[in-house]
This record gives structure tokens, C-alpha cells and sequence, in this order.
């Protein structure tokens, strides 16, 4: 029975609840396989074994009495590492926050828990979530399973590698200007940027708030939308948490997009677009058509500041939201002999953050500074509403909009990492979505020389149900049967 | 003082208040009653800042702050807004503070409006809503300490800050402001000035000709004054010696009662202002402030004309009276006990008023009731001690906190009013004196010297009008006997 880890979440499910499959089995096995591939592909920071079997019996000893389980019945969670789990470390992959134990739950945890969903682990990241291959992380790099001399995406290359190669069968990302697609696409997972304000933040430790929200990774488009069901809530302890009544994702799992309009957008496929990846991605969208759908191309043209505008906002949130880390409270703190408040942060925070994260500090505090703001924060703030603007158009003609997820296919580990800018460019594609605050998704569509690239579809806010949809009718009529291989 | 007001000097002020009467913190449900509480008691996750917490904002300060500045008569925006004020320091968990802004797209929570203090406006320029950081202790003074203990139970705290024109010319303007900012705030029932640290102010000094300075950490309003007296002086000198004022912030050191420099303009700090992402903006509907409007309590100054037209009392009297709303309190509850307004007016702003300045302490702080000041005035009018008695038995009763009563019969201060004994005494004093005897027969005024005696033999305790009475008719007696 040990093959049943690499089964969807679903499929698991069903099995425990016919009582074919006892979830302590099935958690044992996932640890098993855990022990025999994370070596190589460092999905993790931190396991947590003891904790899920207990739960694992727990919920089995529930299915014996007969007593009501929750939707996800002991099915194993990954939780990306900066979303705080009670009792257990998050570190966000910093050495500041190495040692860091919450003393709460993220909402999301708490939902995942209340729906006998069981933690099996964090995983790595991006430190604080800045970057786009799990390079920047104080634990070392992630592997993509698909090549393990290949990053995974980012920043939630933990999570996307962990589903991917069956060491999780869900998990949880946060995508700030793409770090659930962008990793998602590098690993041919599925993954959901939820419309900002439907999935709470709190207990996502913050790297850019007004951009950034939780959402899925997962094998299929059907267990995202059981999960995103699951983590869709509203949140008092959230002022941007949007209250509408919640909803089943799963009665969108419908294979059917006749007629459905589908907006190609122009500036998606702009320079520096891989041919592989813009073939990859046409293809994909002549098999939508094939289902019936009718797509036409679109220009927006304020994409083409969309970049700048996502970097300064993001930038320039996170100098804020990272000045509490001084290490006075928690976190990293040098033993000192200084009584000088003053030193003892900046020897702290100088020890305990990455380069990239200084980097995007000092970058940001310098758009905030008196003189700079107007020209550039403000400013961006303005490019941001002129991109919603031109979605909310684009909306009006369309029921969603269509893109690559990446322009590239996932490149070598140490390839980027010393080149920011082209790092950065990595994410135009995945930001738009992020400063427009609404819904899209990364479907596996097709492999070039092996590697994995993603479909991004847009939906206009709250219309998670059409993703859904479509991203179910692909996958039922066009199933990718590329399995993984070589780390058995 | 002449010579200062040549100078042109112009006071603003920017008054940070707590809104004590708050069960909650600003953006989390920790108990905001942390006077002698343990240090960092009061504190949670969201609170301390820490990571992946997020504020959510308490709806009963927002009521609050609605409140005052409808007393404030100031214009409510339509939006609130918070802002990050970006600055690292040790008593705040998040090295930044949540507060507003009025630049930057920012908008305060609300603009204009004006304080009447003795028939002047004093123009605010606006009210914002903030958190208030924790508190810092030094061991000794902040340059001698070796280290800073935080205490974070204070962390989080509403706080409403007030910010004026430059409209004041004196620091007792700036004192009066603050008193009637306070007597506001106490009618409205938001915030309790009393309490320790809970109304806190920096002040803005500029003379003629010299530049803007900022004392910051005035703790008080009795603190203004002095502050602003000290600084005042200090630039005079400096303008009188032909030195120029430059902008610069300053430190008010209350035990030494001096202003320290703090810093330069060119050293002024940048605190990166930007809208708080996790906090929505908020819509305030016109009609939630119409319901709020509706159910205002009195404020000191509807209460001071209701004092003049229901108890007759003189404009000034009811402006003294309406000065703070413990004495308000004070004088209703005396008035409601006894009646007597003008009495009991008389009586609290005089003795009871100049003890309290010369104290330097509020009327709640006294462990007099309206009911023992009114006891005491039942004696004068019953007539069993004499007004002038009456006031020194006061300053007993202020003292010792003991009943007007008690103290007149411990003392045996009750008034001598048997005729018949104050006869004798009266044949005594005459046998002492016969010189100032014969001097008031023929002098009415020398009179005067033998009730001066009589009131000295009885230790003031005889009836001044009997005694005078019983006096002049001895004397006419004794008239027929005595030739000039």
C-alpha cells in the first residue's frame, strides 16, 4: 500500500473513509519516503513525525467509532515555514527567526486542524519569502524533483517540491508577486493565489500585506479546490479578510467551458518569454478551445510597469513589517556586552538577515524616505490602480485571462542567484495578479526537455469557481501522464 | 512679563491623551488598565507585535474619539485612515508606530475646531487616533543608566492626539488650554486626567524673529507651565544677548526642571510614513455621528451657562467652577445636598481653591466630601461657629480629614452666645482697661481696641454682634458717671 502517497488528497480520502487505508499507515508511509528522498530535494525545515502519528491515531481511532470526521481526514499538510504553527518552530527559512516557536496558530492552521487535516512538516522557502528559487533560504537550497540540478521555484519551492514528489499530499504556500504559481509552474503542481481578502493572513508573518495571501499547492485542480474550501473563511482577527459566507470549491469541479471567453494577454508573452514556454502555453490554449472555449488576444498595456510598481510596494512594506526584528523580544540576538540599544539591533539584525532580505530593506526604506516617497512609492500606488483598472476592463470582455505563469523553464540552482535583476524578472508575470488583488492559478500544461511549465489563468475577484472550472475540464480531457521518476 | 510679550511669543500645543476608559487596548483585547500592574502582565502576541499577528481596530475608541472631536467642534473625515510611523526604539514591539498622517494621501481622523478658553479660540488643526508605546525605566536619569527595563503593558494603549494652532501667547493660556482640554475629555467620559501620565504634551515655542523649538515630554498640565516658563526664559536671553533661536527639538526635564536639547533640525528624523496595509480604511457613516451627536453628554461649557442661569451664579464664578469636572461635580453635589449655591460657591473658590493651589493638587485628590463642606457651613449658618472660625476649622478638616463638627468640639469652638456671660466678660475687660474706657466714651472709634480685646480674651469664639451690643450699652451707662 505504500504507492498510496502518491495519490491526490482525494483519492486518500476516499480510501480512509472505506476504511481500506488507516491514516496511520498512510502517514507512515509518507514519512518513510520522506526519509529515503528529502536528502536530495530539501523540502523541509522542519518535521513533525511524533505530533502527526498521534493525530494520525487519533483520527483513526474517530473512523472506528464511527464518529464524523472532518473534509481533509488525516490527510498530510505541508505548511510553508512562515505560517505559524503553535508549539512549532517557523522560521521563515531566516536565521532570525531560527529558534522562533509561536505561541499561536496561523487561522489557516487552525481550519486545516478543525478539518482533521494533520501537519506533517514546514517547509523551505525563500527567507521571508523574497525570491523566486528557494535559493535565499538560511537552511540551504530546495531541489526540483523534476531535476535536482534545478531550482524549484519560489519562494514556496518547499511546499510545491514536497507535493510533487509525494512527500506531502497537500500544502500551503503564500504568494506575495508569485510564489505559489511560480514554484507550482517549476514542478508541474497545481497552485491558487486566492483573491486578496477571501483566505486570512493572520499567522502568515507578514513580508508584503497589501499583496500577499495563503493559498493551495496541490497534485490536481481537485485538491485545490477541496483545500482552498477548507482555508476560505472569514477572519475577525483579519481586518482585509472579506466577510462573505463560505463556499464548497469542490461543486465547481464541473468539466465544461463551453463559450467561456478567455483574454490572451499580450504583455505576458513579451521579451524574454522562452519559445518553449510560449509554445508550452499556445498549445494549452488550443486545447481550451477544443473544449470550447473562445479566446482572443488583449493588450494591457500598464503590465509593462507592473514589475517596478510590485517591487517598490513590496520593498517598501517589508522594511516596515521586518523592523521588529531586533531580537530584543525574540529571535536572533548575539550575546552582547553593549547596553547600547542601538548596536545590539544592528549587530543583531546585521547577523540575522540574509543579503537578499538587507537588499530589499534598504531598497525599500530608500523609497520611503522623505523626498523619494512621491517619486517612487507613491507613484507605484498609482501604476497600481491604473493595472487594476485595466483588469477590471479586460474583465468586462472576458471571463478570465490567460498567460504563462513563468516566462522561462526552471533554471539551475546558482544560475540566478547572483544576478537580482534577473531574478526579478522572473516574476513578471506572476505579479500582476498580486497588485490587482485578484484570483489566478498555475496548471501544469505540457514539459519541454523534461521540465515543467505552467498555464496562469486570471479570474476577476472572487471567481475562484471559474478557475476551478477550467483547470478541472484541462486536466480531465488532457491529463499529463508524465510521471515522476528516478528517486525511488 | 511686559518685556516677554514684546517678543511675540506663539504657543502650540499637541496633547497626547489616553482614552483610559477603555476596557481594551487599541488593537487588542488586553486590558488597557495597567497602572500597578506588574510589568509586561497586560501584553500578547498581537500587542508585542509578533510575527504573522495582525491589529484589529477596538469600535469603542473609535466612538470615543468621534466624541471628542464633536466637543472639539472639529470636522470628521469621511475616511479614516492609519499610517505607519516608521522608527526603531525600544518601547515599541513593532519599531513602528500605528498613527495617522495628514500628508502623503493621508487624512487625520478629524480637522479644525477650536477650544473657548476665557472668551479666546484656540484653534486645533487636528485629532488623530494612535497607539500609545510602552514605557522605558532608567536607572537614575537617561544619561547616567547603564541599561533601559521595558514594560510593554502600556504598549498599545488608545491614544488620542490633539494638535492646536500656534494660538496661545502665555504658558497660563497653554495651562488654561490644557485644563479645559481635560474638562472636556472628563464630561465626554472618555479619558480620566487624573491618572498618571495619561494626558502627556509637547509644546511648540516661537519668538518673534526665531525659529520654531519643540519641548517634548511635558507630563502634565501642571508641567506646561513651567516648562514653557523655563524655555521662554532661555530664548529671551538668547535674543537679548543677539543670538539667533534655531529650530531644534528639546527634552523638558522635570526633576531639573530645565530643557536639554535633543536634537538639531538637520538631525530631525525621517519616519517614512506609508498607509498600514492590514488596517482597511474605515467609512464613518454620517448618520453613526448623528447617533453620537444625540447622546453627547453636557459639556463644561453648556454646564457653566446652566450654572449661571439655574444657581444666579456670576459668569466668572461658573467659569472657575466648570474649570474641571470633579469640581463641578463637587459644587452640584454640595448644591443638591443643601442648596445655598452662592454659599458653597463662595466657599470653593475661595478657601477650598487656594488650598488647592497652594497644593498644587485636584479636588478629587482631597478626602473632603461635598457633604463635610456642607456640614460645615450648616454651622456658620446655625450660628454655632463664626465665619472666620469656620475657615480655620476648614483648614483642620483639610488636614486631619476629620468632621467640621468634631473638630468645633474638640476644640470647644462653638461661638459664645449666653448674654448673660458675655456680660461678665465684657465687666472684665472694662476693669482691665480704664483708659481705653474712658477714650470710647468720648471716641466711638476707640471702641474698636476694647472688642479687639474682647475678641482676644474669648479667642475670637464671642458673637461679634452681641458682644458689640452688649458693650456700647455699658458704656452708655458708664457715660453718667465720667465728666471729660
Amino acid at each position: 500500500m505504500s504507492y498510496c502517497v502518491e495519490l491526490s488528497a482525494y483519492e486518500i480520502i476516499k480510501k480512509i473513509k472505506a476504511q481500506e487505508l488507516k491514516v496511520v499507515d498512510y502517514i507512515s508511509y509518507l514519512f518513510e519516503r520522506i526519509k529515503r528522498i528529502e536528502r536530495e530535494i530539501h523540502a523541509y525545515i522542519t518535521l513533525t513525525e511524533d505530533s502527526a502519528l498521534k493525530k494520525a491515531q487519533d483520527i483513526d481511532k474517530k473512523i472506528e467509532r464511527g464518529e464524523r470526521t472532518g473534509r481533509l481526514c488525516g490527510v498530510g499538510i505541508a505548511i510553508k515555514d512562515n505560517i505559524c504553527t503553535k508549539g512549532i518552530r517557523t522560521t521563515c527559512a531566516s536565521r532570525m527567526l531560527e529558534n522562533f516557536i509561536p505561541p499561536y496558530n496561523a487561522t489557516v492552521v487552525n481550519l486545516i486542524e478543525d478539518e482533521d487535516g494533520i501537519i506533517i512538516g514546514k517547509t523551505n522557502m525563500d527567507e521571508f519569502a523574497m525570491g523566486s528559487s528557494t535559493e535565499h533560504s538560511y537552511f540551504g537550497p530546495t531541489h526540483n524533483p523534476w531535476d535536482l540540478e534545478r531550482v524549484p521555484g519560489g519562494s514556496s519551492g518547499g511546499s510545491a517540491a514536497a507535493v510533487i514528489s509525494s512527500m506531502a499530499t497537500l500544502a500551503l504556500g503564500s504568494d506575495t508577486g508569485g510564489s505559489i504559481r511560480c514554484p507550482a509552474s517549476f514542478c508541474s503542481a497545481v497552485g491558487l493565489k486566492p483573491t486578496y481578502g477571501l483566505v486570512s493572513r493572520f499567522g502568515l508573518i507578514a513580508y508584503a500585506n497589501s499583496l500577499e495571501q495563503i493559498g493551495p499547492i496541490t497534485k490536481d485542480v481537485r485538491d485545490c479546490a477541496l483545500l482552498l474550501s477548507c482555508i476560505a473563511d472569514h477572519d475577525p482577527l483579519d481586518s482585509t479578510s472579506v466577510n462573505k459566507p463560505k463556499e464548497d470549491y469542490t461543486n465547481y469541479l464541473v468539466d465544461d467551458i463551453k463559450n467561456i471567453k478567455l483574454g490572451i494577454i499580450k504583455e505576458l508573452f513579451g521579451e524574454g518569454t522562452q519559445d518553449s514556454v510560449e509554445k508550452g502555453v499556445w498549445d494549452a490554449i488550443k486545447k481550451l478551445e477544443q473544449l470550447g472555449a473562445d479566446y482572443q488576444e488583449i493588450s494591457l498595456k500598464n503590465l509593462d510597469y507592473s514589475l517596478p510598481s510590485y517591487y517598490i510596494i513590496a520593498m517598501s512594506e517589508a522594511s516596515s513589517n521586518l523592523a521588529r526584528y531586533d531580537g530584543l523580544r525574540y529571535g536572533y540576538r548575539i550575546p552582547n556586552k553593549s547596553y547600547d540599544w542601538n548596536a545590539v539591533y544592528l549587530k543583531n539584525r546585521r547577523f540575522g538577515f540574509g543579503f537578499e532580505v538587507k537588499r530589499r530593506i534598504i531598497l525599500g526604506t530608500f523609497a520611503l524616505s522623505a523626498g523619494y516617497y512621491d517619486e517612487y512609492y507613491l507613484k507605484a500606488q498609482k501604476i497600481r490602480t491604473l493595472i487594476r483598472r485595466d483588469f477590471e476592463t479586460a474583465f468586462k470582455r472576458f471571463d478570465v485571462l490567460i498567460g504563462p505563469t513563468m516566462p522561462v523553464l526552471p533554471f539551475r540552482i546558482g544560475e540566478k542567484v547572483n544576478d537580482p535583476l534577473e531574478m526579478y524578472m522572473c516574476d513578471i508575470d506572476g505579479v500582476p495578479a498580486n497588485l490587482a488583488g485578484i484570483p489566478s492559478i498555475s496548471i501544469p500544461c505540457s514539459f519541454s526537455n523534461g521540465l515543467p511549465i505552467g498555464l496562469q489563468i486570471m479570474a476577476p475577484p472572487f471567481r475562484e469557481d471559474l478557475l476551478i472550472r477550467i483547470g478541472f475540464s484541462f486536466q480531465k480531457n488532457f491529463p499529463i501522464l508524465k510521471k515522476l521518476g528516478g528517486h525511488e | 512679563m511686559s518685556k516677554i510679550k514684546s517678543l511675540e511669543i506663539k504657543i502650540g500645543l499637541e496633547v497626547h491623551c489616553q482614552l483610559t476608559n477603555l476596557k481594551t487596548k487599541l488593537f487588542c483585547s488586553c486590558s488597557s488598565d495597567y497602572r500597578g500592574k506588574e510589568p509586561n502582565t497586560l501584553i500578547c502576541p498581537i500587542c508585542m507585535g509578533m510575527p504573522g499577528t495582525l491589529p484589529v481596530l477596538n469600535e469603542k475608541a473609535l466612538e470615543d474619539a468621534i466624541m471628542v472631536a464633536l466637543a472639539l467642534n472639529s470636522k470628521i473625515s469621511e475616511r479614516m485612515l492609519f499610517f505607519r510611523k516608521n522608527y526603531f526604539y525600544p518601547d515599541m514591539p513593532k519599531n513602528f508606530q500605528i498613527s495617522q498622517y495628514d500628508k502623503a494621501g493621508g487624512v487625520p481622523f478629524a480637522l479644525g475646531g477650536y477650544i473657548q478658553i476665557n472668551g479666546k479660540k484656540v484653534r486645533i488643526r487636528r485629532i488623530q487616533l494612535e497607539e500609545d508605546p510602552g514605557k522605558l525605566s532608567y536607572d537614575g536619569t537617561i544619561e547616567s543608566s547603564n541599561h533601559t527595563l521595558v514594560d510593554y503593558n502600556r504598549a498599545g494603549i488608545a491614544l488620542i492626539e490633539i494638535v492646536t494652532e500656534p494660538d496661545m501667547e502665555t504658558p497660563k493660556e497653554a495651562r488654561l488650554f490644557l485644563e479645559k482640554l481635560r474638562s472636556i475629555l472628563e464630561h465626554l467620559n472618555v479619558s480620566d486626567g487624573s491618572l498618571e501620565g495619561s494626558m502627556r504634551c509637547d509644546a511648540n515655542i516661537s519668538l518673534k524673529g526665531g525659529k520654531r523649538v519643540e519641548v517634548k515630554n511635558i507630563s502634565s498640565f501642571k508641567e506646561v507651565e513651567r516648562a514653557l516658563n523655563f524655555e521662554i526664559t532661555r530664548q529671551k536671553n538668547l535674543v537679548l544677548r543677539g543670538m539667533v533661536i534655531g529650530q531644534e527639538t528639546r527634552h523638558w526635564d522635570e526633576t531639573r526642571r530645565i530643557t536639554v536639547s535633543l536634537r538639531m533640525k538637520e538631525e530631525e528624523q525621517d519616519y517614512r510614513y506609508f498607509p498600514e496595509p492590514d488596517l482597511v480604511p474605515i467609512i464613518i457613516p454620517r448618520e453613526r455621528i448623528k447617533e453620537i451627536e444625540q447622546k453627547m453628554p453636557e459639556l463644561p461649557d453648556e454646564r457653566r451657562k446652566r450654572f449661571i442661569e439655574q444657581y444666579n451664579l456670576s459668569p466668572q464664578s461658573a467659569e472657575i467652577l466648570t474649570r474641571s469636572k470633579a469640581m463641578a461635580d463637587f459644587f452640584e453635589e454640595s448644591v443638591k445636598i443643601y442648596g445655598n449655591p452662592k454659599e458653597i460657591s463662595n466657599w470653593m473658590i475661595g478657601e477650598l481653591s487656594s488650598y488647592l493651589n497652594e497644593k498644587s493638587i485636584e479636588i478629587d485628590e482631597l478626602t473632603l466630601t461635598s457633604k463635610q463642606l456642607v456640614d460645615l457651613i450648616k454651622l456658620i449658618d446655625e450660628g454655632v461657629i463664626s465665619r472666620k472660625m469656620a475657615k480655620s476649622v476648614l483648614q483642620d478638616m483639610l488636614l486631619t480629614g476629620k468632621m467640621a463638627g468634631d473638630i468645633v468640639k474638640e476644640k470647644g469652638l462653638e461661638k459664645i452666645l449666653d448674654k448673660e456671660y458675655i456680660g461678665s466678660i465684657v465687666e472684665k475687660i472694662l476693669k482691665e482697661n480704664p483708659q481705653a474706657v474712658k477714650d470710647a466714651i468720648f471716641d466711638k472709634k476707640a471702641m474698636n481696641y476694647l472688642m479687639g480685646q474682647l475678641m482676644k480674651k474669648t479667642e475670637g469664639k464671642i458673637d461679634p454682634k452681641m458682644a458689640s451690643e452688649v458693650l456700647r450699652k455699658r458704656l452708655s451707662e458708664l457715660a453718667k458717671f465720667i465728666t471729660p
